[in-house]
């Protein structure tokens, strides 16, 4: 019987498995329980073998490797992974949020004709599958009933914990017709950017700005508190994507994780993808005009204010 | 042949700060709608595609939405796009969530319709955030892709544009992608421009041309999905923030307490 089970695939880069890889195995196997099936996990191109043995955790049941190439390419983790459909034919076919699963998870599930639920934050199987999801930048919570026997989803990182220890799943090669992958895209390398003079990294107080700042002259105002206080100016990406602040000044998932012992996000609503990159700082301080903004779930202070008026009576306290 | 560009846009909602949940949906009233941020950038990149080229281009707009969102649409049309489509439908209307598999049928008839070289698309839409449409849109319709693009080196005519895809931690992919193509833009890959007067003005005179799903050769089924919104609500909030009352001096003044008590700051 294959109709109860799950299939989950890994994701890596450069020789490492990412942190999602583990997370996805946590979520797969609870699904696989509800369900009342097994808990395949694939991974695909690269070291294989190495990642099988690494991904082998009590929670698995099998593991398939295809060996193919090195690192992701899109094409050959379409064709892969929708191989490894019809061979397994589960109900659930799961993938990692990440950058690259938005690179294919929708053309595999649009090809095996399945609906699609993307970004889950929570997964529930009682008669069918319910998704829990966010909308409108976390401010609300939503739940998607999928009514399929057959669906497709794909999990937010850092939602999940990580699988850990080791297991005793059968590894198994998986071959697939290679000839089949398009190769209408080509990966021609990789650059590492956001480089530079400071490094937001190693600072210990992080000075944080978003959005709420409005104008770019605004700014004059939090290099002000920088001084005073002697805290490194990071921010939020749409300062960057303005071209307000360089690239090595943006915190989150696309910029620099960062573990400062105070970081202090101001207009800043606490995006997901800008948490992955502060969530691991020792103490977060945030002020927010709007008392609902996600940033305030993470935080250990907060203001509920205008910036305009809070950023200068705290520069006043310094000087 | 002169070129063409479809830009997907969609008319997205952002949410007030104290706002009321009404059933599956946000009460009308706290709701603010706008372009797509993301969508901004993707016909910025079209536009800009257009005027740096010697033949024509034509840049398409489309959109799935109801009437009110051609004030919307018509910014794309103000920044330079040269005319749009507008799809809505009484059964379109009807779905809660239209998802992905939804929106996909919907564009591949406006695809076949239109038979652009390249189409853009923003990586998410800032309201249901699926992070889809584009990659799922260029299976149907057996485009090359590329998601989550962040730099784009192409000019009009070429066959093929070398793109950059950003990846997490400052990583960035460097990828040659074969038109036709669908690419999905991320923000930050262009400086948007604001629309001029004059290109408001002109917008006026640009086609928004309705269509329906019997127009694309498409039904009610074709637009109802397996995905069905079943609950909305305030996520319980997790905070145990401690968090400073008063006014602005009494706020500031506790939270410079905390930044002396963690050490971070001098006396
Ligand atoms: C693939 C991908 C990768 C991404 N990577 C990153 C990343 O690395 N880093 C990142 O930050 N984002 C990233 N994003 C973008 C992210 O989704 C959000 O759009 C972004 O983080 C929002 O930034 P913000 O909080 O500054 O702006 P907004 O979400 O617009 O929030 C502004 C906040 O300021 C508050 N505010 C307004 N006025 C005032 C005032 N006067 N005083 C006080 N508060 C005020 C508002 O209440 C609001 O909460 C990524 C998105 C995608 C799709
Ligand atoms: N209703 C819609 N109308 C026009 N474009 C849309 C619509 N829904 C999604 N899109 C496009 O698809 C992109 C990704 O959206 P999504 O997959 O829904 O997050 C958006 O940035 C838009 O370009």
């Amino acid at each position: 019987m294959t109709e109860h089970d799950v299939l989950f695939v890994a994701e890596h880069r450069h020789g490492d498995l990412r942190d999602v890889s583990y997370e996805g195995i946590t979520a797969g196997r609870r699904l696989a329980d509800a369900l009342g099936g097994d808990l395949h996990v694939a991974v695909v191109s690269g070291p294989v073998d190495r990642f099988a043995e690494s991904l082998n955790t009590p929670e698995v049941d099998a593991i398939h490797t295809v060996d193919a190439g090195e690192e992701f390419d899109h094409d050959t983790y379409a064709a892969a992974t929708g191989a490894l459909h019809a061979d397994l034919d589960p109900a659930a076919l799961v993938f990692p949020n990440s950058v690259n699963g938005l690179d294919y998870a929708p053309a595999v599930a649009d090809e095996l004709g399945l609906p699609y639920a993307t970004d889950a934050v929570g997964l529930a199987y009682d008669d069918g599958l319910t998704v829990t999801r966010e909308m409108y930048g976390s401010k609300v919570e939503t739940t998607v009933d999928v009514a399929a026997d057959q669906f497709v989803v794909s999990i937010r990182g850092g939602e999940w914990a990580a699988a850990s220890g080791a297991g005793d799943a059968e590894v198994s090669a998986f071959e697939f017709d290679e000839a089949s992958v398009d190769d209408g895209s080509r990966v021609k390398g990789f650059e590492e950017v956001g480089g530079g003079d400071v490094d937001i990294g190693e600072a210990e107080f992080l000075v944080s700005i978003g959005r709420g700042i409005e104008e770019e002259e605004n700014l004059d105002l939090i290099r002000e508190l920088c001084e005073a206080t002697g805290a490194t100016l990071s921010s939020s990406r749409p300062i960057v994507d303005s071209g307000w602040l360089p690239k090595n000044r943006q915190v989150g998932q696309s910029g620099k994780q960062v573990t400062p012992k105070v970081y202090l996000a101001i207009g800043i609503s606490g995006a997901v993808q800008h948490v992955a990159g502060m969530k691991g700082a020792e103490t977060i301080i945030a002020v927010n005009t709007d008392p609902n903004a996600p940033i305030f779930d993470i935080a250990d202070y907060g203001i509920v204010g205008d910036l305009f008026d809070v950023v200068p009576a705290l520069i006043e306290e310094f000087n | 042949m002169a070129m063409k560009i479809l830009v997907t846009v969609k008319e997205v909602a952002a949410v007030e700060d104290d706002f009321e949940i009404d059933g599956l949906a946000i009460d009308e009233r706290y709701l603010e709608y706008d372009l797509n941020e993301w969508d901004d950038y993707a016909v910025e990149s079209a536009v800009q595609i257009a005027e740096a080229a010697d033949e024509d281009v034509e840049v398409v707009a489309a959109t799935i939405g109801p009437e009110r969102s051609e004030e919307t649409i018509r910014m794309a049309l103000a920044k330079g796009a040269d005319r749009a489509v507008r799809v809505w439908d009484d059964a379109i209307a009807d779905q809660q969530l239209l998802d992905v598999n939804a929106k996909v049928s919907v564009f591949e008839q406006v695809v076949a319709e239109e038979e652009p070289d390249l189409v853009l698309t923003g990586v998410q839409a800032a309201d249901d955030s699926f992070g889809a449409t584009g990659v799922a849109l260029a299976n149907r319709v057996d485009y090359q892709w590329a998601a989550v693009v962040n730099d784009l080196d192409y000019a009009a005519g070429d066959e093929r544009a070398t793109v950059r895809r950003e990846l997490e931690g400052g990583v960035e992919e460097i990828t040659e992608v074969d038109l036709p193509a669908v690419l999905s833009i991320q923000t930050g890959i262009n400086e948007p421009r604001y629309a001029s007067l004059r290109g408001i003005r002109q917008a006026q005179q640009k086609e928004i041309t309705p269509f329906d799903l019997a127009d694309l050769g498409l039904d009610a089924e074709s637009v109802d999905g397996a995905l069905e919104l079943t609950a909305m609500y305030e996520p319980e909030s997790e905070s145990d923030a401690t968090i400073f009352e008063g006014d602005a001096e009494e706020t500031a003044a506790e939270l410079a307490g905390v930044l002396r008590d963690k050490g971070v700051v001098g006396e």
